[in-house]
């Protein structure tokens, strides 16, 4: 679970049905059991409105549960960037009304935060729940690259190859964690790498 | 003492009657200086000195924000309210020193927005002509929806259709003309915010179909500035100050306060900025809630007021002022 440290830290809910005419669900792995779970809390004939978009991950789990909800629309994706562009569509199509549900890991609810960020929606408006792996986003603060599913602690940019800090500094508009370089004053330095984001 | 409600001395450089119930008033720095810089939304409170009375009223600046050179407001007669708005109908003409407040805006336009959706009623234009004035010089998208008794008592639909076009859409009671609410709210597209401004009823309509149709209350913003309602005079002890004090007919409780000489800090006057909240130390009676700020259950649990807009009848009412 996702403590608050720094005001920028994202903290996450619990799924819960929102007034809407439409409810649009991204979800990732475990994620989608955020979505069972608030399935049973749902009116009837809630996921008559609803779109639900799923990333299953390595294990392919979960796609199952997902159906039985009968939701109007279901669409699995083998990655983010591959339903980038068709959020971005259904985004840019879409009337106030309509309600965001995200769940699942950080770099999933951050990366889908992120664009329904540009297309005008206000972060407080989007219900989250974070579920699985504490894999981080990370941006380096000195090259500017994002390393994905970032685990360990220090860690290594895969850009410019320094030795950063995993900082719990969050930006949502990129939708990742700062990673300052942590030997800085002396290279030779270096310190343990334990893994805490898991 | 008026947290954040720096004085400034103006004179009144003009009075234009714009309909049979609406008159605008022109202020200008008494120095001939620039005006401080304002929102679209802003109010200022103008100072009434009616006689031995002193009103102290909120109204919408509906000038230009780009221009500051004066504040203007509208005023709608009143005929059985208070006496503020007759004050300024009756008494006040140009080249009268008056006293009005530092702008503050409790009903400010959220400029991330996509587009912005504006509903007004009667006298609630007139917010809406300032944020119209500063969204069209930054090329904004809005759109406003006005609903008026008739044509005639349409404050500024002449000039807001002259000036914005098919972007102002007009809705005349008379004509039995009415916004179709759920159609208008539903064809939105994502990341439009909602402002309203006008009658409680409508006020309360928008917001509730709103939230119904899911618009997040993040993007749902409304101004109802409560006049103080009269009622049955009581007698308040405010035990900081030691003193104790009645509150008539036709004066608010906060009113009565700064008549003895105690200065709560406030804003609005309206019941909605919540800067003059009051703590009630002990009661023996009814409350009368008017205010938009506090929550149902403060309402009941008998131990806050606001002292703008809200009463009591009963034995007693000792307060923490």
């Amino acid at each position: 679970m996702a403590a608050k440290s720094i005001i920028s830290r994202p903290v996450y809910g619990t799924l819960s049905p929102q007034p809407g005419k439409q409810h649009l669900f991204i979800a990732d792995a475990e994620g989608a059991l955020a979505i069972a779970e608030m399935a049973e809390r749902a009116p009837p004939g809630f996921f008559d409105d609803a779109e639900i978009v799923f990333i299953p991950g390595p294990d392919g789990k979960h796609i199952a549960a997902l159906e039985a909800l009968k939701p109007a629309q279901f669409h699995q994706a083998p990655s983010f960037a591959s339903l980038l562009p068709r959020l971005r569509q259904t985004l840019a199509n879409a009337h106030m009304g309509v309600r965001l549900y995200l769940s699942g890991t950080e770099g999933l609810i951050g990366q889908a935060m992120q664009v329904a960020l540009e297309t005008g929606i206000d972060h407080t408006s989007i219900q989250t729940e974070h579920r699985g792996s504490l894999a981080r986003r990370m941006q380096c603060v000195h090259c500017k690259g994002i390393t994905e599913n970032v685990t360990t602690q220090p860690a290594t940019c895969a850009h410019c190859g320094l030795l950063l800090l995993v900082r719990d500094h969050y930006s949502r508009r990129i939708a990742a964690f700062q990673g300052v370089c942590i030997n800085a004053e002396d290279r030779s330095e270096i310190p343990p790498m334990e893994e805490i984001f898991r | 003492m008026s947290t954040g409600t720096t004085k400034l001395d103006v004179v009144v450089s003009d009075v234009v009657p714009v309909n049979d119930l609406v008159t605008r008033f022109h202020f200008r720095r008494r120095d001939g200086e620039l005006l401080p810089t304002f929102s679209g939304g802003a109010h200022v409170v103008v100072e009434m000195r009616d006689g031995e009375r002193t009103r102290l009223n909120p109204y919408s600046l509906m000038g230009s924000p780009l221009d500051t050179r004066e504040y203007t407001i509208s005023v709608r007669r009143d005929d059985v309210g208070r006496g503020g708005s007759l004050f300024m109908h009756r008494s006040v003409k140009p080249g009268m020193e008056m006293v009005v407040s530092y702008p503050v805006n409790l009903f400010s336009l959220d400029l991330r927005a996509r587009k912005h959706l504006m509903l007004a009623g009667g006298i609630g234009i007139t917010p809406f002509m300032a944020q119209t004035a500063q969204l069209a010089a930054e090329g904004g998208n809005f759109e406003l929806h006005y609903t008026c008794r008739t044509a005639s008592l349409g404050t500024y639909a002449d000039v807001l259709r002259e000036r914005y076009d098919r972007r102002v859409r007009l809705y005349h009671d008379d004509l039995d003309e009415r916004i179709e609410l759920d159609r208008l709210l539903s064809t939105q597209p994502l990341g439009t915010h909602l402002y309203v401004c006008g009658p409680a009823g409508m006020i309360n309509w928008v917001r509730d179909r709103a939230a119904s149709l899911g618009w997040p209350a993040e993007t749902v913003h409304f101004e109802h500035f409560a006049a103080p309602q009269p009622g049955l005079p009581f007698d308040v002890t405010l035990a900081v100050s030691g003193k104790t004090i009645r509150v008539d007919e036709q004066q608010s409780l906060l009113e009565a306060i700064e008549a003895a000489g105690v200065d709560p800090p406030y804003l609005c006057r309206g019941g909605v900025c919540g800067q003059c909240e009051t703590n009630v130390i002990s009661s023996d009676g009814k409350f009368i809630h008017n205010d938009h700020w506090l929550s149902e259950e403060e309402h009941r649990s008998g131990k806050k007021i606001m002292p703008c807009v809200s009463r009591f009848e009963g034995q007693s009412l000792v307060l923490e002022r």
